[in-house]
């Protein structure tokens, strides 16, 4: 499978790329924290917090179209949370800020992650004093994912050329015992990545 | 129940960070405290694969589909603790790279899923088993704590939409509820099956969270019940016990009493969650919460007892699975 679909234009080369980490770390926090604390009466906040978005995403080379396109998958959680805002009295105002302010952040997130690798963004939250057990689970987490998706990819291959015209229920049933096989061998795999750990001398 | 940024104000923002930063903590020094080294890669493996769970879809109807949150079966598997840890990082990392669930939203979301989920159905799940002993209680057991979880934590990110002033109670409260009661039965459904495929392959994983020595002695029991009451009390109370009375009030003065009720986005059985002779919307929606609670148990024992009749039938797909 391609290995990249997270933060697939993370390594690109670009001025913003090139920015610390930490600084994108920080900035992204500030831009988030003013969009959320500022009510939407000044609405040349907002448009000037968006054009600078805009304007990052410009320089940071990142395609446009990608950029779309993860605001559209993202956008449905926003609204299905957002609507509930206008089942209240006034909710179209709060409907209009909260849509606003979470696309925006929402872009700033994209950004965020797809200007910086999360080995990156890992070690700086090392440095910034996040705890270290925490730091190693986020980092093997990270580094297992792809490697437990192309697992559960190939259970699934397996599961489907040999089940025909399943049922529904069927389905359910061996799918669980995918999920269920795919926790037996990740902890399988643990005890083999602990042994190879402490082989390389980790303590 | 990702919740994104801009939905929650500063105050709803610190408050949940500082209660899932306690209870992440403690969930830390518990862990290295006990200095199980060997556990470390299993933990970081098995948010790994909570994280993979979640991307495969159990297709429901009409092309949609639901997936496992995952938050029970860390619990059960690896106790409380080590499921605190795994939780979070999965938010962390869905966060961070994802943007699903937003940075300065993480302490909420956290708090909800990384918390209250496990922690309440770890809780659920021992207060069980100690009246369902044998295999088959063991799935009920698991299967009626997913579902309370999944409740219960809905009803937390209620608490915080409602206490930013983002949604109102009576709004908030009944739609999330209803529809994570919903969603619940999904996964008690799915965490019930993995557990019983869990244990047609490698029993002796699930003996494991049975063993006395996974409840971690009395005071990080006392910490997680201290965050999860001081939660309760700050996100949850006050809405719940002022707010009946008032909440009809306005809700006649501005002459939309019925409007909430009438929101098609939380279709049910038990209609908009009224039973006939409860007035408030939430006191319908709690007596259909008991109500629903009652049957997912009752249809947590008959699923259970199903699975368990035919061994082989547990065991089939399974075997297909496993001859590649």
């Amino acid at each position: 499978m391609r290995h990249d679909f997270l933060d697939r234009f993370s390594r690109l080369e670009s001025p913003i790329h090139r920015l610390p980490s930490a600084v994108k770390l920080g900035g992204s926090l500030c831009i988030i924290a003013a969009l959320i604390t500022s009510p939407l009466s000044y609405p040349w906040f907002f448009m000037v917090a968006g054009g600078l978005l805009i304007l990052l995403t410009a320089i940071s080379r990142i395609p446009s179209k990608f950029i779309l396109r993860r605001l559209l998958l993202l956008e449905p959680f926003v609204l299905g949370i957002a609507i509930m805002t206008l089942l209240q009295p006034g909710g179209c105002i709060i409907f209009l800020t909260v849509v606003v302010k979470s696309t925006l952040c929402l872009l700033t997130m994209i950004l965020l992650s797809n200007t910086t690798p999360f080995a990156e963004l890992l070690n700086t939250l090392r440095r910034i004093g996040f705890p270290r057990l925490l730091v190693t689970v986020l980092a093997l987490l990270y580094r297992y994912i792809f490697v437990l998706i192309d697992e559960a990819e190939r259970l699934n291959r397996a599961r489907e050329s040999r089940t025909f015209g399943e049922s529904r229920l069927q389905k359910w049933h061996s799918l669980a015992s995918l999920v269920g096989q795919l926790f037996v061998r990740s902890t399988e795999r643990a005890e083999r990545i602990f042994a190879a750990m402490l082989a390389r001398g980790w303590k | 129940m990702h919740i994104p940024d801009g939905f929650l104000d500063a105050k709803t923002i610190i408050a949940t960070g500082a209660l899932s930063t306690a209870g992440l903590g403690t969930a830390l020094h518990q862990v290295g405290k006990r200095l199980q080294s060997r556990r470390i890669p299993l933990i970081g493996l098995t948010a790994a694969f909570i994280f993979v769970a979640q991307m495969v879809n159990f297709p429901v109807a009409s092309g949609t589909s639901g997936h496992l949150l995952g938050a029970t079966l860390a619990a059960v598997l690896l106790g409380p603790s080590a499921a605190v840890i795994v939780m979070s990082s999965v938010l962390i990392v869905q966060s961070l790279i994802f943007a699903d669930g937003g940075m300065l939203a993480l302490g909420a979301n956290m708090f909800n899923m990384a918390l209250v989920a496990p922690l309440c159905s770890y809780g659920i799940y021992r207060l069980l088993r100690l009246v369902l002993r044998d295999k088959r209680g063991q799935l009920v057991a698991v299967s009626f704590a997913a579902w309370c979880a999944t409740v219960v934590a809905a009803i937390f990110c209620a608490g915080e939409l409602a206490w930013s002033g983002t949604v109102e109670w009576g709004t908030v409260f009944p739609a999330m509820a209803g529809v994570h009661m919903l969603i619940g039965l999904g996964e008690a459904v799915i965490t019930m099956l993995v557990m019983a495929a869990i244990a047609g392959t490698r029993p002796e994983l699930l003996n494991e969270c049975d063993r006395p020595k996974i409840q971690e002695g009395l005071s990080p029991t006392f910490i997680y019940a201290a965050i999860l009451v001081i939660g309760l009390v700050v996100l949850v109370v006050p809405h719940a016990s002022s707010l009946p009375d008032g909440l009809q009030k306005v809700a006649a003065a501005l002459g939309f009493e019925h409007r909430a009720l009438t929101s098609p986005i939380v279709p049910t059985p038990l209609k908009h969650y009224q039973l006939p002779g409860l007035d408030s919307t939430i006191g319908g929606t709690m007596a259909a919460g008991l109500i629903g609670a009652g049957v997912v148990f009752g249809l947590s024992f008959l699923l259970a007892r199903v699975l368990l009749r035919h061994p082989k039938d547990a065991i089939r797909p399974q075997s297909s699975v496993e001859q590649r």
